[in-house]
């Protein structure tokens, strides 16, 4: 009974520890944005500040207007999400339900996603200059669907293989043309696929950052490239680094925390099937 | 009865299969967008790189090969495969480990379950960027909380510059990857454990088999699918590692820690070698695609 105890006290102990170790960094980063600046600098660390300052907000929605970059990332991962989930879905609705293309299809599909960022986007940047479209949200927008539409065709494919044909005979017995089939009958019982997977799209495209660090680089800068602004060759901006973090987490957050039950599959890219 | 089954089969397929045309105006837009942004880039690299263009040259004709040749004994981009190498093989197995650990922990009950899942999510939903920055700062020589905490177990102010250190810029860049990513591993392992079926290793238990061989011969290789495709994706991440380094040391000290992402943006967008970087991007394609369609036809078989 002892060495039951005893192993019960261990795995809580195993438990907390790594808590601790992943909530700890988190709390150290996040705590900048709420710290003076003499604070963020002190030596030693302050571990907990005297009194909780706001300045490093204020300072982002104020003159230097950074913040902007939170909303130029909404308006990018939104649009991205939207068109990658529309498209996304008519293409594995016909790979599973006309076999288009096949394995081989498939498989070419997902490939694509393989492909290192860094080396299309050199490719890109070059063309998108000649194009005079860089810095624009349609070209980044566009790089951002092709770049997440193997993921959503790939996911889309596993959740309507699960939608029985019947269903689909039936509608279409009914009545229904092809376009409604998919709007009735398609679409309703994937719903849960259809936000595992927009989430992950919108996550993917908030958080990315070679892309957006070489294709957009005054007017349409994104947040991940906002932030590594603070860097500057002297010293960085903690505060500002800090402040920005925290409201470049919240959405992602918070959508993934909110759709938790349906992420689980995606987050193997299909292999776990609730 | 027979007879009339028959007939409605059919029209059920010609209703479904007639219209030959509409399969292919639903992948119409998705291929070609794909096409576009992804297929582009490599014929593009292909044409550069057998041609001259180079900071000083724009020279479109054909050049032969040479380009290729220069990379082969290019010690940099040798160096900078074998960075990410390390990097990938060191960071892979530990989180798998420290995931598969934290997975079987919280399997069975667990007073405050939610809330440790929410908090291990967090890590993989911060941008890599930040999380670079969050380690810059932890690992911080004069204001870091790491070197304030290790002073204070040594009982002696240390003073390493841990990213410019050559010893030690490698375990920092590591900590940040794994940390950033073994919750990943934890959060898939979790739901495919709680997936195993339970009656088969109670049985096992009853049978006297012990924790370890339960796990080793039940648990695993019911999680094996799973985990396959959880390496897969993280070995895919770990050779494209570009963002941590980068806001980490910048491939610095030198280029002790130049990953090959991060060596094709230094050629590409400081030193303008347009060809040089059109082989190297040409050359990782062609390396990485055998490998992912290897990789991929195995778990298409095995789906």
């Amino acid at each position: 009974m002892n060495r039951k105890v005893a192993i019960q006290v261990a795995r809580y102990l195993g438990v907390l520890v790594c808590v601790a170790i992943v909530a700890f960094p988190i709390y150290w980063l996040f705590l900048m944005a709420f710290k003076t600046a003499e604070e963020v600098y002190a030596v030693p660390p302050v571990y907990f500040p005297a009194e909780i300052q706001f300045g490093s907000f204020k300072a982002l929605f104020g003159a230097s207007d950074d913040a902007k970059a939170l909303v130029n990332s909404m308006i990018i991962a939104t649009f991205t999400t939207v068109i990658a989930m529309v498209l996304g879905t008519m293409c594995a609705y016909s790979m599973v339900r006309f076999k288009t293309g096949g394995n081989h299809f498939a498989i070419w599909i997902m490939s694509q996603r393989m492909l290192p960022p860094i080396a299309i986007v050199f490719p890109l940047f070059l063309a998108f200059a000649f194009m005079e479209i860089l810095d624009t949200f349609p070209s980044i927008i566009v790089v951002y669907v092709a770049f997440n539409l193997p993921f959503v065709i790939w996911m889309m494919r596993g959740y309507i293989e699960d939608i029985p044909i019947s269903l689909e005979e039936s509608a279409r017995i009914d009545g229904c043309n092809r376009w409604q089939v998919l709007h009735k009958v398609v679409l309703p019982m994937s719903r849960s696929g259809i936000f595992a997977t927009a989430v992950f799209t919108f996550v993917f495209t908030w958080n990315e950052f070679v892309f957006a660090l070489v294709l957009t680089n005054k007017d349409i800068v994104t947040y991940p490239v906002q932030v590594t602004g603070y860097f500057a060759a002297q010293q960085t901006y903690w505060n500002s680094v800090g402040a920005m973090s925290i409201l470049g987490t919240i959405p992602v957050f918070l959508a993934v925390v909110f759709f938790q039950r349906y992420l689980v599959r995606g987050i193997s890219m299909g292999a776990i099937k609730e | 009865m027979n007879s009339t089954s028959i007939p409605v089969n059919q029209t059920n397929q010609s209703l479904l299969f007639s219209d030959r045309s509409f399969r292919y105006w639903l992948i119409a837009p998705a291929v070609l967008i794909i096409l576009l942004v992804g297929l582009f880039p490599i014929i593009y690299s292909l044409v550069v790189s057998v041609q001259n263009i180079t900071l000083f040259d724009q020279d479109y004709s054909w050049h032969g090969f040479i380009w290729y040749e220069d990379l082969w004994i290019d010690e940099r981009f040798w160096e900078s495969l074998w960075h990410t190498g390390l990097i990938t093989i060191i960071a892979l197995p530990v989180e798998l480990i420290l995931g598969l650990l934290l997975a079987r922990m919280f399997l069975g009950d667990l007073k405050g379950k939610p809330i440790f899942i929410a908090i291990l999510i967090l890590p993989a939903v911060i941008c890599p960027v930040v999380v670079g920055a969050m380690w810059r700062l932890m690992f911080d020589t004069r204001y870091g909380p790491i070197t304030h905490i290790l002073s204070w177990i040594a009982n002696s102010p240390i003073n390493i510059t841990w990213v410019v250190d050559p010893n030690w810029v490698y375990p920092v860049i590591l900590i940040a990857e794994i940390w950033q990513w073994f919750p990943f591993m934890f959060l898939i392992l979790l739901a495919a454990l709680s997936n195993v079926n339970t009656d088969l290793t109670d049985a096992a238990a009853i049978d006297g088999a012990g924790f370890w061989a339960t796990f080793f011969r039940i648990s695993l290789p019911a999680i094996w699918p799973v985990m396959f495709i959880a390496i897969m994706i993280r070995a895919l991440d770990l050779v494209r590692i570009f963002d941590i380094v980068f806001v980490i040391t910048k491939g610095g000290p030198g280029t002790l820690t130049e990953t090959t992402p991060l060596y094709m943006y230094i050629t590409g967008f400081h030193q303008f070698e347009t060809s040089y970087t059109g082989a190297m991007v040409f050359s990782i394609i062609v390396l990485l695609s055998i490998i992912v369609v290897l990789a991929l036809q195995r778990v298409e078989i095995s789906r």
